[in-house]
């Protein structure tokens, strides 16, 4: 196994991390290293493609290839990532509110089309860079500065949805457990097709009611669960107090990159292709003629 | 008698649905292969059934790429197609058809050739082969290779058995006599050249060409959303991606699209993204972060009247505007506009180069007209395409947004060398990390909006001079009017009248200023605001004397740009 220590980035602009002390996105990001590293991952050979918010900063914090992009787009960029060169290991990481509500038409797609990259949401129940606001995932009735009545909208449910819509891989977790969730970590990477992992994190500056002894205190892990029985996934899923976590849901099923006409015989990754200028030849032939 | 001579333009009119297209298909294949050079350019509705659809196909003795107004031949297939295309009428026109689909009020105006089609076509068994009759009948009147039409049929009815073939034949000959028959009562006379050279010429759309010429150029990752009149090219793309070994993938939105080419060529795939105005719209976020990201991406951008939805099936320039300041942020692009078919097919190609050298996003704008725009070519030259990647082997100290004097840092993809690389669309530092500084921020913003904009600048391609150089009137144009004013200038024979014709379109070379001086400028475009003479105003402070522009969603055609010219000149 290499160390951990070779996920972590020399680059000056790495070394200021912006995340409050506290935050939940430390744990995530040790979890990811230690995951890497079990994983015997070379850095160069591993993506991370994230959205906006402060999930999304983690490129900059951790020693693989990685780019910041849009609010929400992270999906469908490292869909195509994966697609262009599937050799590499891609995930796609973002807050609650990037994947599910900014994001949440591609989460859909994705499951749909099933490319083979791991979806990394740190779901904290609330928005933290933009201070405070609801979440597609905060609970009815917090209070938040633009939701002063309290949250009345039906909290959405990640884990259900991605098990309605047949995804290939789904589970949760929460930071405060190490070990375990690098297990999950590692078991998402590994999975052949789209993985969809949700980890609970607090944000100790903007959500006082989700803190690390409230997911101590409302969650607990599945024993004894069959992943590949999706109806018992579903049941599980759609439990609220205590949350289950762990690994929901298995479906193993051809990936997006195996499907696609291009590596049908060729496995080269797209970027060391050649057009294929015989075929063209072949086309205008035709069009002289009929 | 009518006589046609030289060049023939036969309008085809009915509903959608009707089997015009195929109509089209065979007359274009099998005129062409009959030694004519054809030109073929449609107009629809947005809709799948019914409705007024017409189809122009121009046969001729010499090449002929632009599109007329007027119709020599027209063959109504529905009552309502003469009201239709009534501005377009002659008093030569010959309408060729049943009695039952030609209104009243035209027989007074019009040559009108009765011919029963449809009895014809039940004497061979069913009015479905009414349309192998009308092309037969074409076909003949240009007493055109009845060999080449059966074999024609054979091919495109092969797989529905022997019967249907022999009945589509038998359907085809009746037609083709009646169309001799014509000829020789002298009802109507034509008098075109056959050319030989142009059996084996190729017979090419603009939507093939944007589609092969992006391939050529290395294109391996389409990703889309259905849009008139760009589908085409997905279309096309799909259709050979188990050939070509591309991934051609119909996504959720037109932002999935854009954000998934981004991806692909980040990962160093050749990515392109095919969409309208409204799609376009949709993706100016993505194009910002490709500015930001320094990410390459290549764009058709297939433009249909707008605002909103506009009209979805017609043609017009009006997106210039919207590639040219598309996206939040100052970042530089280039804008491309091919004017000819086989310019479609290099420029595409070469969108590739452009967008792997500058790292930035290349928008090729082409618009209904263009797309659904076909004709017979000698060739492409596949020779003159070159894929230059410009993708380097990291290093352990990799900088992926490197300060240099051109503005461009050299651009390594994961998994290749020693090093990672970290984009981003927060101003960054030289690694790609997130910074604030005050410093970096400024020497960021200059690298990409003024040393990598004037790198591109000094690159750029200069415009066509069409007529002489030292002529007093010189008209201005872009894209795909290129065909219809060079028509126009030909049918004018006015030495004292050049034109010059942007493919690429943005940003102008400064060169073109000094050629444009002293001169007598009159700028022509399918816009209420003249948004290139605008453009040109503002890069290079040139100044248009006068304005050409149509705006109905339907092309300029060949006589219309005589009569703007004539009207400005002395």
């Amino acid at each position: 196994m290499i160390s951990p220590l070779v996920f972590e980035p020399e680059r000056p602009g790495s070394k200021d991390i912006a995340w409050c002390p506290g935050c939940g996105n430390f744990g995530i990001r040790n979890i990811l290293k230690s995951a890497f590293a079990e994983l015997n991952l070379r850095s160069q050979d591993v993506v991370i493609i994230s959205g906006i918010g402060q999930a999304a900063k983690m490129p900059h914090y951790i020693n693989v290839n990685g780019y910041h992009t849009l609010h929400g787009r992270a999906i469908p960029i490292a869909t195509a990532v994966k697609a262009a060169n599937p050799s590499l290991t891609v995930i796609a990481e973002g807050g609650d509110g990037d994947m599910y509500a900014e994001g949440g038409n591609h989460l859909i797609h994705a499951i749909r089309r099933n490319p083979d990259i791991t979806v990394l949401v740190h779901d904290n129940q609330i928005y933290g860079l933009t201070k405070g606001q609801a979440s597609p995932t905060t609970m009815p009735g917090v209070k938040t500065p633009t939701q002063p009545w309290g949250v009345f909208e039906e909290p959405f449910n990640p884990i259900a949805l991605a098990i309605a819509l047949d995804a290939s891989f789904v589970a949760r977790t929460f930071m405060g457990y190490f070990k375990e969730s690098v297990e999950i970590l590692k078991k998402a990477i590994q999975h052949k097709g789209l993985a969809i992992v949700d980890i609970f994190h607090p944000c100790v500056s903007f959500n006082k009611v989700n803190t690390y002894e409230w997911y101590r205190e409302h969650t607990y892990w599945m024993k004894g669960h069959d992943p590949y029985d999706r109806e018992e996934a579903f049941k599980r899923a759609i439990e609220s107090d205590p949350l289950p976590l762990g690994i929901f849901y298995i479906h193993e099923k051809p990936t997006f990159e195996e499907q696609v006409p291009a590596y049908k015989k060729d496995k080269t990754p797209l970027w060391q292709r050649k057009p294929k200028i015989e075929e063209i030849k072949k086309i205008l032939e035709a069009k002289r003629a009929f | 008698m009518v006589e046609f001579k030289e060049d023939v333009s036969i309008v085809l009119g009915g509903a959608a649905g009707q089997g015009i297209q195929t109509v089209e298909e065979i007359l274009t294949r099998v005129l062409k292969l009959s030694g004519y050079n054809v030109y073929a350019n449609k107009e629809y509705m947005s809709r799948v059934r019914g409705g007024i659809n017409t189809t122009e196909i121009r046969i001729s003795s010499k090449k002929v790429r632009a599109f007329v107004k007027r119709i020599d031949i027209l063959i109504p297939f529905k009552r309502g197609v003469l009201p239709w295309v009534e501005k377009r009428l002659t008093e030569n026109t010959v309408v060729l058809g049943e009695r039952e689909n030609v209104e009243e009020e035209y027989l007074s105006k019009i040559n009108f050739v009765e011919v029963p089609l449809n009895d014809m076509a039940k004497d061979v068994g069913s009015s479905l082969y009414l349309n192998t009759i009308a092309a037969g009948l074409v076909v003949g009147l240009f007493h055109g290779d009845f060999e080449v039409l059966k074999e024609y049929l054979r091919k495109r009815f092969g797989s529905k058995g022997e019967e249907v073939v022999s009945k589509n034949i038998e359907a085809a000959k009746k037609g083709y006599d009646l169309g001799i028959k014509l000829c020789e009562e002298k009802t109507i006379g034509i008098d075109i050249k056959k050319d030989e050279k142009v059996r084996k010429e190729v017979l090419l759309s603009g939507t093939e060409a944007v589609a092969l010429g992006a391939v050529a150029g290395g294109m391996n990752f389409l990703s889309f959303y259905p849009m008139s009149p760009s589908t085409g090219v997905a279309v096309f793309s799909a259709q050979h991606a188990e050939d070509f070994e591309i991934i051609v993938e119909q996504v959720e939105d037109e932002i999935s699209a854009i954000n998934m080419a981004i991806g692909a060529w980040f990962a160093g795939a050749r990515g392109m993204v095919t969409t309208s105005g409204g799609g376009f719209a949709l993706m100016s976020e993505a194009l910002s972060l490709a500015g930001m990201a320094e990410n390459p991406v290549v764009i058709h951008l297939a433009q249909r009247p707008g605002p909103a939805t506009g009209l979805p099936t017609r043609t017009m320039q009006g997106d210039l505007n919207l590639a040219l300041y598309s996206g939040h942020g100052e970042f530089p692009r280039i804008i491309l506009a091919p004017g000819s078919i086989e310019e479609a097919f290099y420029l595409t190609a070469e969108a590739f180069n452009l967008a792997d050298r500058d790292q930035v996003p290349v928008i090729i704008l082409t618009d209904q007209y263009f797309v659904d725009t076909y004709y017979n070519l000698p060739d492409v030259d596949l020779g003159k395409i070159k894929v230059e990647k410009h993708i380097v082997e990291t290093d352990k100290d990799y900088k992926r947004y490197k300060l240099t004097e051109d503005g461009i840092s050299p651009r390594g993809i994961p998994g290749y060398g020693e090093g990672v690389l970290i984009a981003n669309g927060n101003e960054h530092d030289e690694w790609g990390d997130i910074t604030e500084d005050e410093e970096l921020s400024r020497l960021m913003q200059e690298k990409r909006a003024i040393k990598k904009l004037e790198t591109i600048r000094k690159n750029a391609m200069m415009p066509e001079l069409v007529g002489k150089d030292d002529a007093k009137y010189m008209i201005v144009a872009w894209g795909s009017t290129y065909h219809v004013i060079r028509e126009a200038l030909e049918t004018l024979g006015r030495e004292d009248v050049a034109f010059m014709h942007f493919k690429w379109v943005y940003p102008l070379p400064e060169k073109v200023k000094e050629l444009l001086e002293g001169k007598f400028l009159i700028d022509i475009e399918q816009n209420v605001t003249a948004q290139f003479a605008e453009l040109l105003k503002k890069e290079l402070g040139v100044e248009i004397h006068h304005r050409v522009l149509k705006y109905d969603g339907r092309p300029f055609s060949v006589e219309e740009v005589v009569e703007a010219i004539k009207g400005v000149l002395e």
